[in-house]
């Protein structure tokens, strides 16, 4: 493996490597000494275009842990204000000797674009609409982690799949890897072609919740709800959110998960988002480890 | 103890059968009673994959002849190895260390071939960050020779002088199947040229 661009990339035995790795690495955060000289000299940049506080902290943790040097480069105050392509920043990456560069921008296919200019390994934080391939592994390492397995999982991913990098990406792994993921929405978050995809699909949430193992729930991304996809705040809630009541209906053993940030009251309820069966915080940390496995299967050994 | 029928060894010219690799395990278990002054305090860490049966044998042998428990955990030292570039990413092994831990006790590190000795390295890197042992001892099956760092094994199974390009494999009923130790030279077959 050279680089992720994407969840498709990954066939089942690689991905269940991922897994296995970061169950190991998830280790190293519970000793004294957090730190590993696994990746001592390597140079590991964050590319961010797009704001983001989870996913950039967790790869500077994740590249920190194995002793790479990390450089952050945001794009606010850089030269990308001034106008520099996406190609003159990969060219000037190049030159400063990154062996990956970790990007997050908001036009898909652009981290495949950099794959093509850098002669280090490219790793996809979110391009747009399209993936976010370590939030599906961080997510599968959740699941197998609470429930024992993922094969024959059934998971309800829940809310604007349209817009969802997290949808796209969890639905190829756990096809991949053997879950059967339902996609719930109404009708006009659902992405034209989605019956492509190897998934279900529902509009209704309560028909759905009685039979599942993980219940994911995504953000109403406020800041691209430019068009109306329906017609209030407060009737999405009622139809999609997660309350307590439907938190009653979900199976014992179900656990709720959610990628974060969380718009509390709106796609879920406080008290389902503070509930022990709730998955919120471990996925922050399960990331770190999750992150440590890719960046160690891609920097690791000879490419 | 009894082991399962053991499978044909397939490769290379036996230098340990079954039984002789059992006897060494044996004394193995006698020299560390007896240069620890009955095990006290010690642990043993077998590096995985071979170092670990090894070091539940070894812990075996020693509980069968002195009725003392000693501590067994596994240390995978992939993450601290110096030579991970030169090749494609290794699996990581497990990491379990007893529940006493390993602050202030003696640590025996437990592997099967000790041949440039960067593994016994390694492993003491990653035992720095582990904890603070009063004292680490090297057990291995098999000392090759060719070493490549001033580290040398506090028991020695089996001295084997080798040529290089010779691979020397040590077979475990839990890991292969079968108990041999065996050497293949580079024009046999399975052997690197």
């Amino acid at each position: 493996m050279k680089h992720l661009l994407s969840a498709a990339d990954l066939d089942a035995a690689t991905a269940t490597e991922v897994l296995d790795t970061a169950a190991e690495l998830a280790k190293v955060t519970g000793r004294e000494v957090k730190k590993l000289p696994t990746l001592r000299g390597r140079t590991v940049v964050n590319l961010f275009y797009e704001d983001s506080t989870r996913t950039r902290i967790s790869f500077e943790a994740a590249a920190k842990r194995l002793s790479a040097d990390v450089i952050t480069f945001s794009v606010k105050g850089s030269s990308v204000a001034k106008g520099e392509s996406l190609k003159d920043t990969a060219l000037t990456l190049q030159a400063m000797g990154a062996d990956a560069v970790v990007v997050r921008h908001g036009a898909a296919g652009a981290p495949h674009r950099l794959a093509g200019w850098v002669d280090g390994s490219v790793i996809n934080a979110g391009d747009g609409m399209h993936e976010h391939p370590t939030q599906a592994l961080l997510d599968a390492y959740t699941m197998r982690a609470r429930l024992g397995r993922l094969a024959g999982l059934k998971v309800a991913v829940v809310g604007d799949i349209l817009h969802s990098r997290v949808a796209r990406s969890n639905v190829l792994l756990l096809h991949t890897l053997g879950a059967h993921v339902t996609l719930v929405a109404p009708p006009t978050l659902l992405p034209v072609g989605v019956e492509a995809w190897p998934a279900s699909t529902s509009y209704d949430l309560d028909a759905v919740l009685p039979d599942c193992d993980v219940v994911m729930m995504l953000r109403v991304q406020r800041e691209r709800m430019i068009d109306s996809y329906f017609p209030s705040a407060r009737e999405y809630a009622r139809r999609y959110g997660l309350d307590a009541a439907r938190f009653r209906r979900l199976p014992d053993h179900a656990i709720v998960m959610h990628p974060g940030p969380m718009n509390r009251g709106m796609e879920i309820a406080p008290e389902v988002a503070d509930s022990p069966r709730s998955t919120v915080t471990e996925q922050v940390t399960n990331g770190v480890s999750v992150r440590m496995a890719v960046l160690y299967l891609l920097l690791g050994g000879r490419n | 103890m009894a082991y399962p029928e053991a499978a044909p060894v397939s490769e290379g010219k036996i230098i340990l059968t079954a039984p002789e690799l059992q006897r060494v395990i044996d004394r193995i278990a006698h020299q560390i009673l007896e240069k620890t002054g009955g095990a006290a305090d010690t642990v043993l860490l077998g590096i995985p994959t071979r170092g670990e049966p090894l070091a539940r044998r070894i812990a075996d042998r020693i509980r069968a002849f002195e009725q003392i428990d000693v501590p067994v955990g596994v240390l995978d030292v992939t993450l601290y190895r110096d030579d991970l570039r030169s090749q494609a990413p290794r699996a990581l092994g497990p990491t379990q260390l007893p529940p006493g831990g390993i602050d202030g006790s003696r640590v025996i590190l437990v592997d099967d071939v000790l041949f440039r000795g960067r593994t016994a390295r390694a492993a003491l890197d990653a035992l720095r960050d582990l904890g603070r042992p009063a004292v680490v001892q090297l057990a291995v099956m098999v000392d090759r020779g060719h070493r490549q760092l001033p580290i040398r094994a506090d028991y020695v199974g089996k001295n084997i002088p080798t040529a290089l390009a010779e691979q020397v494999r040590v077979k475990l009923v839990e890991t292969d199947g079968v108990d041999a130790v065996t050497i293949i030279r580079p024009d046999e077959p399975g052997g690197r040229r």
